[in-house]
């Protein structure tokens, strides 16, 4: 199951248990982007500040989408690898050729009275010869070689008490070694979740590029109003005033910039060739199902982070100015 | 309203002024002189809270200026219209829009649509309602920056030499304006070289009359 699914579960159901604070907050957001006409008028549009934020929050958006995909892909990877490898082991007998029919049967009888064995079948030397093709070639005398006997067990999902069935084995069946995939399972299930530490790793830095973009770009913008402050202040504006007027136009262009590159960037990850027809990991690394909506989280918290940088950036340089 | 209590206040190691008390009350006119860096915008700075005295009270309205938080002088400061020399305009607006800033900032928009026909009209500026500053001569820039002083109608009005860039047509036009705010119960202090505007003034409305000289507030009037 997806682990980063709960969390956004979570979020939803605290905003819902929340509806007259969310309201309040609701409302609250729908006027401050709705804005004052004659406030927004005092501060005059800055050119370069405008079309960096833009480009800054758009790029960042179109990466984010990426690094989002990464995340959720790895984190279905990871599952997907643990759950299949969790769910089957494998026994090697090995014994001279006229034991090893009658140490595969003993070893199959002992497998059917274990609790969570759904199945143990024993691998025919067709089978064999397939799994050794790749690195012995097509030729080979297989009934010449003193090659192991494999049998595949299918677990049920139940109490499978792999140290116990190797007990038994030991005792029954001499020479027959157990494979529940830990060593194999481990480090795949690292290895993903590594790659989505990586994913997660990257939307922070994306994040915290983004901000350090947006405040540079209120701080050029304010700097440049250093008149308009002054002649706002002498007519008795407070900071608030001065500050919501450049933090809602950061706000709004972050928001714009955001959107468009997170629209972008859906395009590009839906334009990836599918997993099914191509195979392979990074083909899998389209959203899938309701992950499709995630991306659309990205220019809200765009907008929420150029609204805090652009505050604190304000009113630290007002601070400043005075 | 406003009250200087012992103020003193310097720069670089040099004393502007020291020991400097005096008041704004309801109705008064006061003039402000004295040479050139005597410290007459530097006391103008003091009284609407840009600056902070570093020994003695700036008193606003019975409180010490010192203080106050950034919010309470900017609510001071609505209370007190200012005209400054280089009169500082938001150049994007156009004049009506100057004119306007105030009540803007103060949330009080809706007052000003009624006022600024009156106000225009009263400044001589009907016309260039819809221009940019940039585009007026100095003369329409200082009614300009009056008429944005006393939108909101404030109970002090500060004026840093205000008919500096004019002729004395349109100074006496200005001090007509401001004497006529004063009759209305505005206190009014002007910071001037000016002496025929003094003159002029005297002439109209009892005024006192405040010389900065060696760091000290005299009492002048008598030689003017």
């Amino acid at each position: 199951m997806n682990r980063l699914a709960p969390i956004l579960r979570t979020t939803l159901a605290l905003l819902g248990q929340l509806p007259a604070r969310a309201a309040w907050h609701g409302r609250r957001a729908l006027a401050f982007l709705a804005g004052d006409p004659q406030a927004d008028r005092a501060v005059p549009p800055t050119g370069f500040t405008a079309w960096l934020t833009l480009l800054t929050a758009g790029a960042m958006a179109f990466l984010a989408v990426f690094a989002l995909a990464l995340a959720l892909a790895t984190d279905r990877l990871a599952d997907r690898w643990g759950a299949e490898l969790a769910q089957t082991a494998t026994l090697r007998l090995s014994a001279p050729g006229e034991e090893l029919a009658a140490q595969t049967a003993a070893a199959l009888r002992v497998l059917e009275q274990t609790p969570g064995v759904a199945q143990a079948r024993a691998l025919t030397p067709e089978e064999n010869q397939a799994l050794l093709e790749p690195w012995l070639g097509p030729d080979l005398p297989l009934e010449s070689l003193p090659v192991p006997q494999l049998v595949e067990i299918t677990l049920d999902g139940g109490d499978f008490d792999a140290a116990g069935l190797r007990a038994r084995l030991e005792a029954e069946v001499p020479g027959a070694v157990l494979d529940d995939h830990t060593r194999w399972r481990a480090p795949l299930i690292e290895a993903a979740g590594r790659l989505r530490g990586l994913g997660v790793l990257s939307l922070l830095l994306i994040a915290a590029s983004t901000g350090a973009m947006i405040t540079l770009a209120a701080q050029a913008a304010l700097a440049a109003n250093a008149q308009v402050i002054r002649v706002l202040r002498l007519v008795g504006a407070r900071d608030i005033y001065i500050a919501r007027a450049f933090v809602r136009r950061f706000t709004l262009r972050a928001a714009w910039g955001a959107g468009a590159g997170t629209l972008a960037g859906i395009v590009a990850v839906w334009l990836l060739p599918s997993a099914d027809t191509a195979g392979g990991f990074l083909t899998g690394l389209g959203f899938q199902g309701a992950g499709w909506l995630a991306p659309l989280l990205i220019p809200v918290l765009v907008a929420v982070m150029a609204f805090a940088a652009t505050r604190a950036a304000a009113l630290r340089s007002l601070r400043a100015q005075s | 309203m406003i009250e200087f209590q012992s103020v003193g206040y310097g720069y670089g190691g040099r004393t502007l002024f020291q020991g400097l008390s005096m008041a704004l009350a309801p109705g008064s006119f006061h003039f402000l002189t004295g040479p050139s860096g005597a410290g007459k915008t530097t006391l103008l700075k003091l009284c609407y809270g840009e600056l902070v005295a570093p020994q003695g009270r700036v008193m606003l309205w019975g409180r010490n200026a010192g203080a106050m938080d950034r919010d309470a002088v900017a609510l001071a400061r609505r209370r007190i219209g200012i005209v400054h020399q280089d009169c500082q305009f938001l150049d994007h607006l156009p004049v009506a829009e100057n004119i306007l800033l105030p009540l803007t900032v103060a949330g009080r928009q809706a007052e000003g649509d009624a006022n600024l026909r009156e106000l225009l009209a009263w400044v001589g500026l009907t016309q260039q309602a819809g221009q940019l500053p940039p585009e007026l001569s100095g003369g329409e820039r200082q009614r300009a920056a009056l008429a944005r002083a006393v939108i909101t109608s404030p109970d002090v009005i500060l004026a840093d030499e205000p008919t500096g860039n004019l002729d004395w047509e349109m100074s006496q036009r200005l001090l007509t304006l401001l004497i006529e705010l004063n009759r209305m119960g505005k206190a009014v202090l002007i910071a001037t070289h000016d002496l025929n505007l003094i003159r002029a003034a005297k002439a109209q409305v009892a005024t006192r009359i405040l010389r900065l000289r060696d760091g000290r507030l005299q009492q002048a009037g008598a030689d003017l």
